[in-house]
């Protein structure tokens, strides 16, 4: 195919994505894959995904042979900016599209690649991870759901917590520990590419704390899974997750793209701040809510800023990773600290919670108690601290 | 988006090295007490790097740089606690470049660049930093003009050549320019001030006669208050800096309960807040920096540095505070460097406009 000059493409993504942009449904959608919490908005999401994959969307720069468009990156990412600039719904595959799917097309097999990564374009096969355990948290490399091999399969024992997508997922990315004697506690592990819908599996919804469902904990009871579906040899299973880190962190490229979350930024705060009553008058025109307003507006451009201050080395030198190492920090305490905020434009409808009669269908109020997943997941912001304490600043460990 | 050019890369590496060579913080008291109206040597040496000539164009003995170029001397000068009379010269520099006519500029830009020094004197008794609520009156008098007024916070005035006074002339704000032997040593006095590093003065320039012609033509003061407001959060930036080590220092060192005091989660949390603020600061420090050099004069830049400003005052008096904190029964004591910074953080937090005020200013134009 000859290039298609971006501005075009550009053109065209933008009014294909006017024209076939799904209605917003009549219930609230989620607002990342995390919190895919009923069937009624999997469906719709669903649907969605296989809709911009037909479209030729998603997996642009894949290989054509495993069901990519085998294009050049610069069309995804037009395509990425602009989802994102038009406020469409997210592609909730996100792990088979961002982590799983890089990560066979980087180690795979030939076989792998023709059977996993068509069906991950098109949301055929959802895919989740398993990674953290219920005992462990982050700390992966302490896993101890145990596999043994048993003939031509491995037998699973152990649980796995904190599964998106877990009761929607064909597949599932998992570290599991096959062997307890190697010199240390990462040589024993080993990654699989697992199918969840076999006896002994069995991923039980965690209700959270805004009443919703949106991920599990999965258990694993004398659950046989093939044993060809290791990625890797036996005992590699620590470099592989690191590896599949470097995609979810997006250190690397390859990920299929689309949009894996609603983005929510100052700008949606400051608008909210103009139609949201807060004692019979607009919000904004509180002077204590300008103030605090204001100090939202220091703290979201400071942090936008801070990502290009870190790429210039001489205003970088006496703490070169600072910045590169704070920003799930920074990121999710200011997600917390808006969504919160958010509340306190409402008067006393600050106080509602989804449904007809709160503001934007309640869609606030489940912000702000969901920000929680980012500023405890992957380690929550007081071990971030620690880390950030310890590793910039050279503290000693506490 | 930041741009740093390699000249201010340069410029920051020279001036670190410098300042930790030629002021160091192990110094500091010495200079304190020996209270010098100015280090002359210190300030030959920084004439003679050009630093002075920076913003002045070359024609006139400088060179032909921005304002957004001396940013990172400032801020290398206020990790160290350096106080020299640069700040106040290059702000006069800035005066006289916006609302100067070309003969004053002519007549004062090479001097300047050669190390004579200027101040320029707004702020009054009543400590108001909205500029428009200046009273300090110009009137005709034979001819020429009369001063009725008194200026405070006008920094290295005992050692400057030159002042740029605000005044009020038939009810609208202009610049004047006073040659300091107009003023009768009498009436400059030394202010106590938080920071012992600042020499500041009040003038009462009552009954101070000047001629018509010291007068500015342009009116601009925006220019000059954002100026300032850079220049400021510049050496805050590096204050925050110096803090941040001298508590990074102390938290490797101090052992209490049998342990250093850096593992407890109590200190330690708080120092991680401490750098991030830096980090803020100097992220929003030299995005001011690269729209003064871009855009002088929008809105986008009144915005921008009024951002510096206010995150920088904020983030340094908080760093200052729990610098003292952190240091227990020492950090109470006038031989703890924790002190130092506290003082010059609130120094630099009350100059020309505190958080809260800078807030207010940025609603204003936001919304």
């Amino acid at each position: 195919m000859a290039e298609q000059p971006v501005d075009d493409f550009r053109k065209e993504v933008r009014s294909w994505l006017k024209g076939n942009k799904p209605e917003s449904p009549s219930f609230l959608l989620p607002e990342t894959f995390m919190e895919v919490g009923t069937d009624q908005q999997f469906d719709f999401l669903r649907a969605w995904q296989r809709k911009v994959y037909e479209a030729g969307y998603l997996g642009m720069a894949w290989p054509e042979a495993y069901g990519g468009g085998g294009r050049a990156q610069i069309y995804q990412d037009i395509v990425n900016q602009e989802m994102a600039a038009q406020r469409v719904p997210f592609v909730p595959n996100t792990i088979g599209l961002n982590w799983a799917g890089p990560l066979i097309l980087d180690m795979g097999s030939e076989n792998d690649k023709r059977r996993y990564i068509k069906n991950i374009l098109s949301a055929e096969d959802i895919w989740c991870q398993g990674f953290s355990e219920p005992d462990h948290g982050s700390d992966l490399g302490n896993a101890q759901v145990r596999a043994v091999r048993d003939g031509d399969d491995y037998v699973i024992n152990g649980s796995k917590i904190w599964t998106s997508l877990g009761t929607y997922a064909k597949y599932m990315i998992l570290i599991a520990r096959t062997s307890v004697d190697g010199p240390n506690k990462y040589a024993g592990l080993s990654f699989f590419l697992a199918p969840m819908k076999v006896e002994g599996i069995d991923p039980t919804p965690i209700k959270k704390l805004t009443g919703e469902y949106g991920f599990c904990q999965t258990y694993f009871t004398d659950a046989r899974i093939p044993a060809d579906c290791m990625l890797g040899n036996e005992g590699e299973g620590w470099s592989v997750a690191m590896r599949t880190l470097m995609f979810e962190r997006g250190a690397v490229g390859g990920q299929a793209g689309g949009l894996s979350m609603m983005d929510l930024n100052i700008n949606d705060i400051v608008e909210l701040a103009r139609r949201a009553y807060r004692n019979g008058r607009p919000a904004i025109e509180d002077p204590l809510t300008r103030d605090e307003l204001v100090k939202l507006v220091i703290e979201a451009k400071g942090n936008a800023l801070m990502g290009s201050k870190a790429k210039i080395p001489a205003l970088s030198q006496s703490y070169p990773n600072a910045v590169p190492m704070s920003g799930k920090l920074r990121g999710s305490e200011l997600k917390r600290k808006m969504t919160r905020f958010a509340l306190s434009l409402q008067g006393a409808n600050g106080a509602r919670f989804i449904g007809d009669d709160a503001l934007d269908g309640g869609k606030w109020q489940r912000s702000y108690l969901n920000a929680f997943s980012g500023t405890i997941g992957g380690g929550t912001s007081q071990i971030q601290k620690n880390i950030l304490g310890e590793r910039v600043l050279g503290l000693p460990k506490s | 988006m930041i741009q740093f050019s390699e000249e201010q890369a340069m410029l920051l590496d020279t001036a670190q090295a410098f300042c930790q060579q030629q002021a160091p913080i192990a110094q500091i008291r010495n200079r304190i007490e020996g209270d010098q109206a100015l280090d002359q040597p210190l300030w030959q040496a920084m004439v003679e790097l050009g630093w002075l000539g920076i913003t002045i164009p070359e024609a006139q003995g400088g060179l032909g740089m921005d304002l957004a170029d001396t940013v990172p001397i400032i801020e290398a000068m206020g990790r160290q606690l350096v106080a020299s009379p640069m700040l106040a010269t290059t702000l006069a520099i800035q005066v006289l470049k916006t609302n100067g006519s070309d003969q004053q500029q002519e007549e004062w830009f090479p001097k300047l660049a050669a190390g004579d020094i200027a101040s320029v004197a707004v702020t009054e008794a009543g400590g108001a930093w909205d500029l428009s609520l200046t009273d300090c009156e110009l009137q005709d008098y034979e001819g020429g003009l009369i001063f009725k007024g008194t200026k405070t916070f006008v920094q290295d005035a005992a050692v400057s050549n030159l002042l740029i006074v605000l005044a009020r002339y038939q009810g609208a704000l202009r610049w004047c320019l006073v040659d300091i032997g107009d003023v009768p040593a009498s009436n400059i006095r030394r202010e106590a001030v938080i920071d012992e590093t600042k020499k500041s003065y009040s003038i009462d320039l009552s009954d101070v006669c000047v001629s018509r012609a010291n007068v500015l033509p342009g009116t601009d003061t925006l220019t000059f208050e954002l100026a300032t407001l850079l220049l400021l959060s510049a050496e805050m930036s590096g204050g925050i800096e110096g803090t941040l080590a001298v508590i990074v220092d102390y938290l490797k060192t101090r052992k209490q309960f049998d342990q250093y005091i850096g593992s407890y989660q109590a200190l330690k949390h708080p120092t991680v807040d401490i750098l991030m603020g830096a980090e803020m600061v100097r992220s929003h420090l030299y995005h001011a920096a690269t729209l003064w050099r871009q855009s002088a004069g929008s809105a986008e830049l009144e915005s921008a540095v009024r951002m510096a400003k206010c995150c920088a005052s904020e983030q340094f008096a908080e760093a200052g505070d729990r610098g003292v904190q952190f240091h227990g029964g020492f950090g109470f004591t006038y031989e703890c460097d924790a002190q130092l910074f506290l003082r010059r953080a609130l120094w630099g937090q009350y100059q020309f406009g505190d958080e809260r005020y800078q807030r207010q200013q940025l609603a204003a134009l936001l919304w």
